[in-house]
């Protein structure tokens, strides 16, 4: 009996007790508790069926692909060099590699508090940006030239949407300032152009900016098309950064402000050294969801003829021996994709979490 | 001189200067693109002005709800492109805000097992781009068998990859449209009449709606037809019914997905915010968990979820744009390819934007009035 009674008293105890409360409270509670687990369960097994059991995996085996009742990866292990790189020179595809690491390692970075501030957020970006730039042209560093229009697949995606971010903070910034500005020209014309730019699609913007942007400018300011786009892109994340950063200047009390005009400081001292820190920290989880939006919408690039992720998968399965394996492949890059947005979505979660119990 | 006595005083000779200087740089830039478009025009040797819109297009595209040729104009042709973006926007919003709230609820639910549910689907649609969905849908339903070896659904809807056939009125897509329309706005004006009883109101509302399909039954639809026709397989096609072509399919079914993802953790959020006592003060008086949810929940989430809920609506009017990925004839695509086809891409670019910002106000206006209506007296 002492044995009993010197057992830990409580999991057990408070397991069947959750258990009760969250799966069993009633009849028909245990009735749709019963029924979703056993739905939720065939379909785990199915995708498992396909993804795993019934699945040929490597491209030696790809004659087995038409009789295998699962998958066909064999079509990922023979193109994933397309999806990844595009049309990239194939021996140099070490330095795509490279660069894409460079990327995700500086968007891992600046997840940590460590590089939170202004200067160090800047030059990580900078630095991570530079590598990628350097690594995929090659020109300047003394490796073989690359130009733009050779990269493709995952790298072009994560190019577009680095270099968006990058320029797109900074301008965001600006036009936030700008609308708060108290010279009413500036403002109003601001306002005006933001809520412009926010009551398009995207795509609209983009498609501009390839399409009819040359007709408006001079030929000798034309630049690349690719440039084009991003710095529309740009525009376009930075029409709504604005607004997420506006929600941090309004966090901040105004006397905060007048604290630093009574201890003589100048504007732009007031600005950066009291004001901005506090406004980055308030706008952080509206600035993740932006970033996070921006991933994914890099993917519409591929209508105005850009050679991304999605483009290089079409690429992959379109000729006739891979035709019948669209769905693996839809696969594979949905997962890329997916593992992305959803651990930048989930650190966004979690930050949102932290701030509001810091706030209590 | 009295206003520049006041301007005077209320800026610095310094702020009046860098207005003035913001307001020349964008005299230069326009006075400059101006100048530019100008010649670049006339290098290509096109003509700027509205006059194309007369001219016959010669080509066609995917879906039309009303009949369609390639001898129309630009300008019914525009107008094709603005409707099928308003119909398949308005789908789209009606499916992703029903699926939102079903998913939203069970995503708050007490039960694990729904709960877990609601949340594989919230998580799954919404972390992949809505793009890779609609080309998936697409792919998927492009390889479906052909109409003779169909999918059938109770032998009622035929998904086969010409599209999917489901039974359908016998009348004209446009007296459907407008029965559409009739329906919601006799719905809206039913509803506001407070004095009825909920049973009543909706009855009356049946009853005109019925009314009306019966009368257009007899006026409009073809000699010996019956009210309702159902697909049949005749030779290579199907006749009867109504025929929803895979790219429309495709994209009602991307983005009511993706949506509904959006809208459940929208209608959380709201579901959230109820007070506890409230739902309490229900159980307290033995109301079932359902008419909680009628009577407590749902008005008071209602109340603070409405602007989110409208972002989400404008968010998804504007991705009907990327159908043109699949070839679904959008204003978009309309626009692009009027575009490549005649080469007035200023005029085209610029009906395209006062499209989407018609578009954007008159539902910002909706919501506007939405809240205003749903909003707690005397506050």
């Amino acid at each position: 009996m002492t044995d009993i009674a010197a057992a830990p008293p409580s999991t057990v105890g408070t397991a069947s007790h959750w258990l009760k409360k969250h799966a069993f409270s009633s009849l028909p509670a245990s009735i749709a508790t019963v029924l979703f687990f056993a739905l939720l369960l065939y379909i785990a097994y199915l995708v498992f069926d396909w993804a795993v059991i019934g699945a040929v995996w490597s491209a030696e085996n790809a004659d087995q692909c038409p009789t295998a009742h699962g998958a066909c990866w064999s079509v990922i292990d023979a193109r994933y060099r397309l999806i990844l790189f595009g049309l990239y020179p194939y021996d140099l595809h070490w330095r795509s590699t490279l660069a894409c690491v460079a990327i995700i390692l500086t968007v891992i970075l600046s997840c940590i508090p460590l590089f939170w501030s202004l200067k160090r957020l800047a030059l990580l970006w900078v630095v991570g940006f530079g590598a990628y730039y350097l690594l995929m042209e090659g020109g300047p560093i003394g490796l073989q030239e690359v130009t733009t229009d050779q990269w493709g697949g995952l790298s072009l995606t994560l190019f577009l949407f680095s270099s968006v971010v990058l320029i797109g903070m900074p301008m965001g910034l600006g036009l936030a300032l700008a609308r708060r500005s108290k010279l009413p020209v500036i403002s109003y014309g601001v306002s005006i152009l933001i809520d412009f730019i926010r009551s398009l699609p995207l795509l609209t913007t983009l498609f501009t900016a390839a399409v009819v942007v040359p007709i408006l400018l001079p030929d000798w300011l034309h630049g690349d098309k690719i440039w084009r786009v991003i710095i529309a892109f740009a525009l376009f994340f930075a029409c709504y950064q604005a607004e997420v950063f506006r929600g941090g200047f309004q966090a901040i009390p105004r006397g905060q402000f007048e604290a630093g005009q009574a201890l003589g400081l100048h504007f732009w001292q007031i600005l950066g050294r009291i004001v901005l820190p506090q406004v980055f920290r308030h706008s952080l989880p509206g600035t993740i969801n932006m970033v996070v939006v921006t991933f994914k919408e890099t993917a519409i690039v591929i209508i105005i003829g850009f050679f991304e992720i999605l483009a290089s998968a079409n690429a992959a399965f379109g000729t006739g021996e891979w035709a019948p394996y669209y769905i693996e492949v839809y696969v594979f890059v949905g997962l890329i994709y997916w593992i992305f947005i959803f651990s930048l979505s989930q650190y966004g979660e979690y930050l949102k979490r932290r701030m509001s119990v810091a706030k209590r | 001189m009295a206003e520049a006595v006041i301007l005077r005083r209320k800026f610095s000779a310094k702020d009046l200067a860098i207005q003035a200087l913001f307001l020349a740089v964008i005299v230069v830039i326009v006075a400059e693109a101006v100048s530019s478009a100008r010649t670049n025009l006339a290098e290509m040797g096109l003509s700027s002005g509205l006059a194309f819109l007369d001219r016959a297009t010669g080509w066609s595209y995917s879906f039309s709800l009303i009949d369609h040729s390639i001898d129309d104009s630009y300008r019914k042709t525009l107008f094709i492109g603005f409707l099928n973006t308003l119909f398949l926007g308005l789908v789209s919003i009606v499916l992703a805000t029903v699926l939102g709230f079903a998913v939203g609820t069970a995503r708050d639910a007490n039960n694990i097992a729904v709960r877990s549910s609601a949340t594989i689907f919230i998580q799954l649609f919404r972390n992949i781009p809505l793009i890779l969905q609609l080309v998936f849908w697409y792919a998927v339903l492009i390889h479906m068998p052909g109409p003779r070896q169909a999918m059938s659904i109770a032998d009622a809807i035929f998904i086969s990859n010409r599209g999917v056939m489901v039974p359908g009125l016998t009348i004209p897509t446009v007296a459907g449209i407008g029965l559409t329309i009739f329906a919601v706005v006799a719905g809206v004006l039913i509803a506001r009449l407070s004095a009825l009883r909920t049973s009543l109101k909706l009855l009356i509302w049946l009853a005109a709606v019925a009314a009306l399909t019966l009368l257009l039954w007899v006026t409009l639809a073809p000699e010996g037809a019956g009210l309702v026709s159902a697909p049949e397989l005749k030779g290579l096609r199907f006749v009867g019914g109504l025929p929803l072509p895979i790219e429309f399919v495709a994209m009602v079914i991307g983005i009511t997905l993706y949506g509904a993802a959006y809208i459940a953790e929208v209608v959380r959020g709201g579901l959230q915010e109820v007070p506890k006592g409230l739902i309490e003060a229900g159980r307290a008086l033995g109301l079932q968990e359902g008419m909680i949810w009628f009577k407590i929940k749902m008005p008071m989430t209602l109340r603070t979820i409405i602007p989110p809920l409208g972002n989400q609506w404008v968010f998804l009017m504007k991705a009907t744009t990327i159908g043109v990925a699949i070839g679904f004839s959008d204003l978009f695509m309309i626009v692009s390819t009027s575009i490549t086809q005649s080469g007035q891409t200023l005029e085209l670019i610029g009906i395209l934007m006062a499209a989407f910002i018609l578009i954007n106000f008159t539902l910002a206006q909706l919501v506007n009035l939405l809240n205003a209506r749903l909003r707690l007296k005397g506050h």
